[in-house]
């Protein structure tokens, strides 16, 4: 496997951003009759939004409304949520269908406001450190419906105010979300619905299998989640791709339906191998079910001191290699 | 494992889970659990051949699970919910006389005591499709007098909510590992169809936090087939034909996982 080449690639400094000072791509190909925005002669679309997991942060702000693609334990961009705990960013509304991330996240103190309809590990039930946070009343929370999310989505990413929804008639949804308004059909039926207000953001975070420079995003697994609605739902959205590949590889790779996220959408791109670690991330890597255990079962503050104190990801993928190799 | 082996508590399960789906025709049967599971799968491999089977991921397989005829991620599944032609059985950490479930936390919502999963899909699958219950351990700190979180929607709570909230709402049965439960009464609250063998109509009023109704006591009094094993007074959960039960055990749960989740 590429992977741990790629991974290496990162930790030794010969990341993205010495690879566009060095005028040297990932693919090997020399990049200095390329122009980094705008376009060139051929008519042929140029901006290369390649960056790193910390350059993304770096355009992240405390306060900030941020989605997160993926769900449960599933194709979850970690490395850029593991990136977001290297920095000081905080106080974040996080919108999200949660797993893990919504877990160091909270872990690390950084959700003000969460909104979901649930938090799992998928082959853990229960997620511990969102499970924690909650009873000590550590953040506040929007919880609605997994479909009320869904069409809250939609309503984002379609500039809409809502959209109307059967679910959550009846249920706690609404008592503990007094804001959430009904509407009444102005056809003949008269039905009366949830107004499920759009979910908008800031920023999305999301990661896909494959992805281009300009920001084309591809995912090989069975399920797109919903990650091209987050990023048609944000401000800003950012792909962190297992395999930064040409364009025109894009296409060889998977069916057209698998080119799940556009370019117009899209604002960044990284390349980080294994970046979805723990979680699922099929083809390329199915979920680490051992890690997962010991995530769930050592208390934060070893965790974190063990993987998630240095530097950059690299240091995080290197102790977990570690970790694997002591196993054995 | 001989024919002859005594049919344990788990396979009653199974058996009464599996009858959730019989008639159910070409929809979608969505068992969360191991138990729900083996019933729906009992299900289609014999008395409602039509159902449709998710791999638990995206994928709709054929009765052999890995026979690929369909594809359901998450946005077509959630999509399909409301479509109603989906039969879904949900597990419960409380649940009350109307059917009212609870999956999402225990104690006060603002501070709870145990956060559990969330609601999930729980508000749209109860308004939307038809959900029933499975509950591995009955006692009454699931079958509670008032749930902490109203995840899935109740009888009770549909009706106030309105003829949009109750339109498609419907709780066709609840199984746990005393017997099966429905809401076929005048005012809508729980009661009994039938017990699982060997359980007594004492065993389940203890065993749950609200009174429960019985399935027209007068009815059946002197009702032969319910009669000698169990309580004597209410149905017994049926038996399982030699051929389901060589099924369950020889080809659906060879390992028996089944005795684990409901010890016998």
């Amino acid at each position: 496997m590429s992977g741990h080449d790629a991974s290496d690639r990162t930790t030794t400094g010969h990341d993205t951003t010495d690879r566009t000072t060095t005028g040297h791509d990932v693919t090997g190909h020399d990049a200095s009759d390329r122009t980094t925005t705008g376009h060139d002669t051929t008519g042929r679309p140029t901006a290369d939004k390649t960056m790193t997991c910390d350059e993304v942060v770096g355009r992240l702000r405390s306060g900030m409304t941020l989605g997160i693609g993926g769900w449960g334990s599933r194709r979850k961009p970690m490395a850029l949520v593991r990136a977001l705990l290297r920095s000081e960013v905080t106080d974040l509304t996080v919108i999200t269908y949660g797993g893990p991330d919504v877990g160091l996240l909270a872990a690390a103190g950084r959700i003000r406001r969460l909104v979901t309809a649930f938090a799992t590990l998928d082959s853990i039930p229960l997620e511990p450190h969102f499970r924690a946070a909650r009873e000590s009343g550590a953040f506040e929370l929007t919880e609605l419906d997994e479909a009320m999310f869904m069409w809250g989505l939609h309503a984002g990413a379609n500039r809409l105010p809502f959209l109307p929804v059967r679910a959550g008639l009846g249920s706690d949804v609404m008592r503990v979300n007094p804001e959430l308004r009904t509407v009444t059909s102005p056809y003949a039926d008269g039905e009366e619905f949830v107004a499920v207000p759009a979910l908008r953001m800031d920023a999305a975070l999301v990661h896909l299998n494959r992805a281009d420079r300009l920001g084309n995003g591809q995912y090989l697994g069975p399920d797109p989640y919903f990650d091209d609605l987050f990023c048609e739902a944000a401000d800003t959205a950012y792909v962190s791709c297992e395999r930064l590949v040409e364009t025109s590889e894009l296409a060889k790779a998977g069916p057209p339906q698998s080119l799940l996220v556009s370019r117009h959408s899209v604002t960044g791109v990284v390349e980080t191998p294994n970046g979805a670690h723990f979680t699922s991330c099929v083809p390329d890597h199915g979920r680490d079910e051992a890690f997962q255990r010991l995530y769930a079962s050592t208390p934060w503050d070893e965790f974190a001191a063990r993987f998630l104190s240095g530097p950059t990801e690299g240091d995080y993928q290197r102790a977990v290699r570690a970790w694997s190799e002591e196993r054995r | 494992m001989s024919a002859a082996t005594a049919v344990t508590r788990a396979e009653y399960c199974v058996i009464a889970c599996a009858e959730a789906w019989r008639g159910d025709g070409e929809v979608l049967a969505s068992p969360m659990g191991l138990i729900p599971s083996l019933g729906a799968r009992l299900a289609r491999r014999t008395f409602s051949p039509d159902l449709l089977m998710t791999d638990g991921e995206a994928m709709l397989v054929g009765p052999d699970g890995t026979t690929v005829e369909g594809w359901l991620p998450y946005r077509r599944h959630l999509a399909m919910v409301t479509g109603g032609r989906r039969h879904v059985m949900m597990g419960a950490s409380q649940i009350d006389r109307y059917g009212n479930q609870n999956i999402s936390c225990i104690g006060d919502w603002q501070r709870p005591a145990r956060q559990l999963l969330g609601v999930r899909g729980a508000p749209v699958n109860t308004l939307n499709n038809p959900v029933s219950y499975w509950i591995p351990r009955h006692s009454p700190r699931v079958f509670v007098e008032r749930v902490d979180m109203v995840s899935g929607v109740g009888y009770d709570r549909a009706a106030a909510a309105g003829p949009s909230a109750s339109r498609f709402h419907r709780i066709p049965r609840v199984v746990s590992n005393l017997g099966v439960f429905d809401f076929a009464t005048a005012d809508r609250s729980m009661r009994i169809v039938s017990l699982h063998p060997g359980v007594t109509l004492a065993q389940v009023r203890e065993a749950t936090g609200f009174p429960l109704a019985l399935t027209g006591v007068g009815d059946h009094a002197g009702d032969g087939g319910s009669s000698g094993r169990g309580s004597g007074e209410v149905p017994v959960t049926r038996e399982p034909t030699a051929a389901e039960l060589r099924l369950i055990r020889e080809e659906l749960d060879p390992r028996g996982a089944r005795e684990r989740e409901v010890p016998a």
